[in-house]
């Protein structure tokens, strides 16, 4: 890592501040839970299934909104998605009538279709950017590797190339926050690792943060250096295991790797 | 579908009109060289059969265009909004399965008999049809399709225009391809009674009705190839809007 990430890194990206949400008619998933997440940091938060894992992201992608405190990204509330914030999730939302090329140009369209309304609003909406080219679109197909899928459908492409086209398209908005829920869970093991090593290089290319959803303990420990473990709801503190040694790819396998793991697992079993 | 195929299945078809029409041997079913004479003859006299051909394909066409701009936007957005289709949904499930057809004495007496009642009976039976399925469609869009989306910033007007519209409109074209029968038999009803144009006129009263059984048969091809072309159109359609739906795996 750079030294720009090093100068920063106490700046926070993410600040959950008292949260309290539950879903209608249901007992909250969190309860008075407070969490920080600085700039350029890699998570990985983990838990049982039902344990809000995946709410804590979408409260933080903008797509849900907090029943109580506040959920802050970049100091600022997000009652709405920010174009800033890469989503990438376990079933790859892609458009199935889209090619490979004009899905990961979705957001070149799309801040093509507000550029005019930027200046309108008084509070600066987090519209996608207007000024993304043909170019940058081609640039995250080659490294992604899936320029020669660029004119097929998303029915005709393996699950590992599906997310390939998801990641671009989230990557080509040069987003400084990158999150992933449950990213590789259906992609059989051989895949799943690639994808796992291919996160890490491009994290390390882009310095984005990144927060990873996971109920798989070798993911959470390859790709966390920071790893925030969730419990049974409602969840009312962080728990919050270092492992400052992930997110190189030469991690996996070696004996600090499986102290992780193992480290993990116990405090998984232990709720 | 191949050409050949499309000819060779006519030319059965034709063969079996033949037989039957051997077999029976009556003057009410005439062999397809006879019809197909009279055709032509129909075709060319004034203010003949393509005459009625077109103003019957006018009807249609317009009908359809109609039907369709007010379905496929009232079912988009139905189909977004939990509110709306909360309180319009149990009145379309109502109306949707009594036949439109039945209202066709009264639209007569508002609308007259020109064009318009016509008009008005088809897009009445095919707004139902293309809405339905063009809410249902929309609902049925997978939220994480719309999350992923919005996380890229879209808000709702571009959520209608890059993920709901073309999400629809395929399934729109598929309704249309399915209704477009309907929609002519309807249209044959309503132009045979009270009125001097179209191809229902031109097959029940003009031909029908002076026993001129070439000449009727002439109509019911014309009705025919109507009906072939718009699904021929349709189809198409579907295949250069939605070409996703057609590629192999």
């Amino acid at each position: 890592m750079n030294q720009r990430v090093a100068d920063c890194s106490a700046r926070p990206m993410i600040e959950v501040r008292d949260l309290t949400f539950a879903y209608a008619d249901q007992p909250p998933v969190f309860r008075g839970f407070s969490w920080t997440a600085a700039v350029g940091e890699a998570w990985a938060v983990i838990g049982p299934s039902g344990c809000g894992k995946s709410t804590l992201l979408y409260l933080v992608a903008g797509l849900r909104q907090p029943t109580g405190g506040q959920v802050l990204v970049e100091a600022r509330p997000v009652p709405r998605p920010r174009a800033s914030t890469g989503l990438v999730l376990q079933d790859y939302g892609l458009l199935p009538w889209a090619t490979v090329w004009e899905n990961i140009a979705l957001p070149m369209r799309l801040g093509q279709f507000y550029r005019d309304k930027k200046t309108l609003d008084a509070e600066p909406r987090p519209y996608p950017q207007p000024d993304l080219t043909p170019a940058q679109v081609d640039r995250w197909l080659t490294r992604l590797d899936i320029a020669v899928q660029r004119d097929k459908y998303p029915s005709q492409l393996s699950g590992g190339q599906r997310q390939r086209v998801a990641i671009a398209r989230s990557l080509l908005q040069q987003p400084n926050l990158l999150l992933l829920d449950e990213p590789f869970s259906s992609l059989d093991a051989l895949t799943r690792e690639d994808l796992q090593r291919l996160t890490v290089e491009l994290r390390a290319e882009t310095d984005v943060t990144t927060v990873v959803v996971t109920h798989n303990i070798e993911e959470a420990v390859y790709l966390g250096q920071r790893i925030l473990v969730l419990g049974k709801a409602p969840n009312t503190a962080a728990r919050i295991i270092e492992n400052p040694a992930a997110c190189v790819p030469e991690f996996r396998g070696q004996p600090a790797y499986w102290q992780q793991c193992a480290a993990l697992r116990a405090a998984l079993a232990a709720g | 579908m191949r050409r050949r195929d499309l000819a060779l299945a006519t030319l059965v078809l034709l063969i079996g009109w033949q037989l039957l029409a051997w077999l029976i041997h009556r003057e009410v079913l005439p062999g397809p060289w006879e019809v197909a004479q009279a055709f032509a003859r129909a075709l060319l006299a004034r203010r003949g059969l393509g005459w009625h051909f077109l103003v019957s394909a006018w009807r249609v066409v317009i009908s359809i265009v109609i039907s369709m701009l007010l379905a496929v936007p009232a079912g988009l957005i139905l189909g977004q909004s939990r509110a709306l289709d909360r309180f319009f949904g149990p009145m379309i499930y109502i109306v949707y399965p009594i036949p439109k057809i039945v209202f066709l004495p009264v639209i007569l007496l508002l609308l007259g008999l020109g064009d318009r009642s016509k008009i008005f009976i088809i897009c009445l039976v095919l707004f139902f049809q293309i809405l339905v399925v063009v809410r249902d469609q929309a609902s049925a869009l997978r939220p994480e399709l719309i999350y992923s989306v919005r996380s890229l910033g879209a808000g709702r007007r571009a959520l209608f225009r890059y993920v709901y519209l073309p999400a629809t409109v395929p399934a729109a074209l598929t309704a249309l391809r399915v209704s477009v029968g309907t929609a002519i038999a309807v249209l044959f009803f309503a132009e045979s009674f009270a009125t001097t144009a179209g191809l229902g006129y031109y097959i029940i009263v003009d031909s029908w009705g002076r026993l001129a059984y070439p000449d009727m048969y002439a109509g019911v091809m014309a009705m025919s190839l109507l009906g072939l072309l718009l699904y021929f159109l349709i189809d198409r359609l579907e295949r250069r809007l939605a070409p996703w739906m057609f590629v192999k795996d």
